[in-house]
C-alpha cells in the first residue's frame, strides 16, 4: 500500500511529557562514545552554565521517534517499516536539554514525495518544555521503498 | 582559526555489542541493527549500525573540540550509504571535521565532517553550527 499522501500538513496533538531522566542522558552518551563529563557530573555541567547535566546533540531524536509513532505505526497512514531507510535529520536547538526537563513534542508531517518508486515522508518535531517555550526542532527524512523498489 | 582549518579527527569503531548499547540507550529496536537473518532478509548485506548512531558518534569531535555539548546549534546530516557491522570484529569510522564557515561578529561557526568506511563517505552534507567559546 502507498503511503497516504493526505497525511501532508497534520499537525498531531501535542504529546505527554516526557521527563528527561540523568541516567538516560548518561547511557545515550555512552553509547555513542561520547565522554564529556557534562553528559554525566551534574558539577561539570554546572560549570559550563546548565542547570544539570546536559543532553548530546542527537539525544532528541529519542524524544521525536517517540512522537513521530503517530504516523508511523498508523496502519492508514501507509508506511511499511521493514522498507524504511532512513534518508535524512536535523537538529535545531533553542537551548541545550538538560536533566530534570519535561518536554512536550508537537509533530508536523512536512512533505511525502514519491520519485521512482521511493516515498520521502518528512516530518518535523518542535520538542517544547511544560509552558510552551520551544527547545529544540527536529527534522527527519524516511525513505520508503516502494514493492518494486 | 581559518575557513579551510581541520578542527578534529577521530577514528571510531564500532562492534555489535556497541549497536546493541545503542538500540537500548535510543529505544531504537529495528532488528536491522543486530540481527543478521533479518537484515539480510530486507536486501542488506549484513546488519548495519543505526544512521543516528554514527550520527551522534560523528558529532562527538566537535563537542570535544569546543568543549560544551551545549555549544552545538543545529546539525544535519544525510545519511549517504548504510555503514555495515561485521561479526566477529567491526566497522572503523574515519572523521574529520573541517572549518566551512565563520561568523566573528556572531561568534559562530559551521563545522563540516566528513564520516568515512573504508574510502567511502557514509554521510553527507554533514553539518554543525556551533557556538565559538569566547
Amino acid at each position: 500500500m502507498p503511503v497516504d499522501a493526505g497525511y501532508v500538513g497534520r499537525v498531531y496533538p501535542p504529546t505527554p511529557a516526557y521527563e528527561v531522566a540523568r541516567t538516560a542522558l548518561a547511557a545515550f552518551a555512552e553509547a555513542t562514545g561520547a565522554t564529556h563529563p557534562a553528559y554525566s557530573d551534574p558539577q561539570a555541567a554546572r560549570a559550563l552554565g546548565h542547570a544539570d547535566v546536559v543532553a548530546p546533540p542527537t539525544y532528541a531524536v529519542v524524544i521525536a521517534q517517540r512522537a513521530e509513532q503517530q504516523l508511523v505505526a498508523d496502519p492508514a497512514a501507509g508506511i511499511d517499516f521493514s522498507r524504511v531507510v532512513h534518508a535524512d535529520e536535523r537538529f535545531t536547538h533553542h537551548r541545550p536539554i538538560v536533566a530534570g526537563d519535561r518536554l512536550v513534542t508537537t509533530l508536523h508531517v512536512e512533505q511525502i514525495t514519491e520519485r521512482a518508486g521511493i516515498t520521502l515522508v518528512t516530518t518535523r518535531c518542535e520538542i517544547a518544555d511544560e509552558a510552551g517555550a520551544p527547545v529544540s526542532t527536529v527534522r527527519s527524512t524516511l525513505a520508503v521503498r516502494g514493492e518494486d523498489a | 582559526m581559518n575557513v579551510g582549518d581541520e578542527a578534529a579527527r577521530r577514528e571510531i569503531a564500532v562492534d555489535r555489542s556497541r549497536l546493541v548499547r545503542y538500540a537500548g540507550a535510543s529505544g531504537d529496536f529495528n532488528p536491522i541493527h543486530w540481527n543478521e537473518r533479518v537484515a539480510r532478509e530486507v536486501g542488506l548485506p549484513g546488519v548495519i549500525a543505526h544512521g543516528m548512531w554514527t550520527m551522534g558518534a560523528a558529532v562527538d569531535v566537535v563537542v570535544d573540540w569546543l568543549g560544551d555539548p551545549g555549544a552545538v546549534l543545529d546539525y544535519q546530516v544525510r545519511f549517504a550509504r548504510p555503514v555495515p557491522v561485521p561479526d566477529p570484529g567491526q566497522a572503523v569510522v574515519e572523521v574529520v571535521a573541517v572549518v566551512g564557515a565563520l561568523d566573528e561578529e556572531a561568534g559562530t561557526a559551521r563545522i563540516d565532517l566528513q564520516a568515512v568506511v573504508e574510502g567511502q563517505r557514509v554521510l553527507g552534507k554533514a553539518q554543525v553550527q556551533v557556538r565559538l567559546p569566547r
